[in-house]
């Protein structure tokens, strides 16, 4: 495993996030390397996914959400009054737990995301879809059936096609929100060798219910409960040689 | 069975999986009787009452009936003028409430703040849908035969005919747009798409079959609206074809079926009622056909 050397991408500064008067995130600070997968992992309810989610600013749909704290993406505070959501989005893709790709051809599922920022050329954007769906090992199965509804595809394809969705717009971050629990064990391996290649091309960080999996695939692992970060460190050395009594409970399975 | 043993245990009634006679399985089956009955009368009724309107009238059209002119005492009027009507009258009204009905729609699920306010429109919305149709005749006549001073006109009845609509298409687009899954939403935002991209490239096209079965209905009942025609309209048409001047009056087909059925004095007023009862059912049917068709190929594409 590679050590912390690698530069941080994303820095998270004692951030406050409250739903009406309830704090789901208490000064979570952290700092997550680009080009590495980071982890979160913790019990329902610990704010992982709500942490994933101001990421990309999408916990800004839910109403009543108030933030306190800071979290600059390459230097940037993605908090500030100028921030485009728009962009910031491009900038930060996303992949849920539910495969969700449009009731749309395979072809203008990936193309969605390009063709949202302004790529009309049918040339640039057979080029875009076909690159996205060789990043996400998608290409070999599906690239005679282009035009099939992307609804025809299997759980674990249709996720692949969401990653490749994602790609498209050409993100620096690839955030992945429990992007395997609705998969079988095979989907969830292909999805997690593609995990472990996307990383070499962007800052992933994916929210997991299964601590194999982070153990599998993390570089970093964030152990997260009631809203705190309780340890932060890399992968191996979480689960061999945890600091916390609580992080030890967990990962030996004594509650959660 | 080839062995005895299994027999006999049937006969006994001591099978593990023997059906067991209780009062669950017969009420069971009864209520199933009971849908399949009522199914089956409700479909044969309708059946019954396309087949008689369209068997009296259909076989004795001819173009001469479709395009001819209506006649006031001699025998032998056509429905041309008010046919034409009826088509001119269906298409202003619709120009003017899908736009307004599908943007109050779109504005009640994505916009409005969920509050009391909103909530009182919502029900207002609702009521206007079920006032009955000759409420919103009287309140054409207010407007445009008084206020305005038109008189009896295709366009008035058209613009009344617009109201009539717009609370069905509001909260049929609404109700459409609102059972697009969440979870499509999410993933257009995420992709750094505006709320005005997710609207007019997910929201719309995936709702747009609950929207189109909106339309269909509106322009059913639109098309075989009368009282709201009879009171904006009038009664009577320009009496020549493709008149598109929309200060003249408004009579369509059902507004003419009901007045050779009631108040015409030709002598063969029950023969063009019948033929012009059959073209009603014929062209509601179809317009039904016309807009479905490309949905259901475009769903079977999409499966």
């Amino acid at each position: 495993m590679q050590s912390i050397a690698s530069q941080t991408l994303i820095d998270i500064h004692k951030l406050n996030l409250y739903y009406g008067s309830f704090q789901a995130l208490k000064s979570v600070t952290m700092d997550i390397p680009e080009k590495a997968i980071t982890a979160f992992i913790g019990p329902s309810g610990c704010g992982k996914s709500t942490l994933l989610r101001t990421l990309n600013r999408m916990n800004d749909m839910i109403p009543n959400t108030r933030i306190e704290g800071k979290i600059t993406i390459g230097g940037a505070d993605i908090y500030s009054k100028e921030v485009d959501v728009e962009t910031l989005r491009k900038k930060v893709g996303m992949v849920f737990q539910q495969p969700n790709p449009f009731p749309k051809s395979i072809y203008d599922n990936v193309a969605y995301g390009p063709r949202l920022h302004g790529i009309r050329s049918k040339q640039k954007l057979d080029e875009i879809v076909e690159t996205s769906l060789r990043s996400a090992v998608l290409w070999d199965e599906v690239k005679d059936y282009l035009k099939r509804s992307a609804l025809s595809l299997s759980g674990g394809q249709q996720q692949r096609l969401c990653i490749a969705r994602a790609i498209a717009v050409n993100p620096d971050v690839l955030l992945m929100d429990e992007a395997t629990s609705a998969l079988d064990p095979i989907s969830t391996l292909k999805i997690e060798e593609l995990a472990q290649e996307l990383k070499d091309k962007y800052t992933i960080v994916m929210v997991t219910h299964n601590m194999h999996q982070a153990a599998r695939v993390s570089n970093q692992t964030v152990f997260f409960l009631n809203g705190e970060v309780v340890e932060f460190s890399d992968t191996e050395k979480l689960f061999s040689n945890p600091r916390d009594q609580r992080t030890e409970d967990y990962i030996s399975g004594r509650f959660g | 069975m080839s062995t005895g043993k299994p027999s006999a245990n049937a006969i006994s009634g001591s099978h593990p999986f023997a059906a067991r006679r209780s009062m669950n399985q017969l009420t069971n089956k009864l209520f199933t009787g009971i849908v399949w009955l009522i199914g089956i009368c409700t479909i044969l009724f309708i059946i019954a009452l396309l087949y008689t309107i369209l068997q009296k009238g259909l076989p004795q059209l001819d173009w001469g009936f479709l395009y001819g002119e209506p006649s006031e005492i001699e025998e032998g009027g056509g429905i041309g003028p008010v046919l034409f009507n009826s088509f001119y009258v269906l298409f202003i009204s619709l120009i003017i409430s899908i736009p307004l009905g599908m943007a109050s729609g779109i504005y009640l699920a994505e916009f409005a703040p969920a509050n009391k306010f909103i909530a009182f429109i919502r029900i207002c919305v609702e009521g206007l849908a079920s006032v009955p149709s000759i409420i919103f005749g009287l309140f054409g006549i207010v407007l445009f035969v008084e206020s305005l001073d038109l008189g009896l006109t295709v366009i008035g009845a058209a613009i009344s005919l617009a109201f009539l609509n717009l609370p069905v298409l509001t909260r049929v687009t609404e109700e459409a747009i609102r059972s697009v899954p969440q979870e499509m939403k999410q993933a257009s935002f995420a992709l750094g798409s505006t709320h005005l991209q997710t609207i007019r490239r997910v929201l719309i096209p995936v709702a747009l079959n609950g929207i189109i079965t909106g339309i269909c209905l509106v322009a059913g009942r639109a098309f075989g609206e009368s009282a709201v025609i009879i009171l904006t309209g009038g009664v009577t048409s320009s009496g020549v074809m493709w008149d598109f001047n929309p200060l003249d009056p408004g009579a369509t087909l059902a507004v003419h079926l009901w007045y050779v059925q009631s108040e015409a004095i030709v002598p063969d007023a029950r023969l063009i009622a019948e033929k012009s009862a059959a073209v009603l059912v014929f062209i509601v049917l179809m317009i039904n056909i016309v807009f479905r068709v490309p949905m259901w190929l475009n769903a079977r594409k999409m499966r």
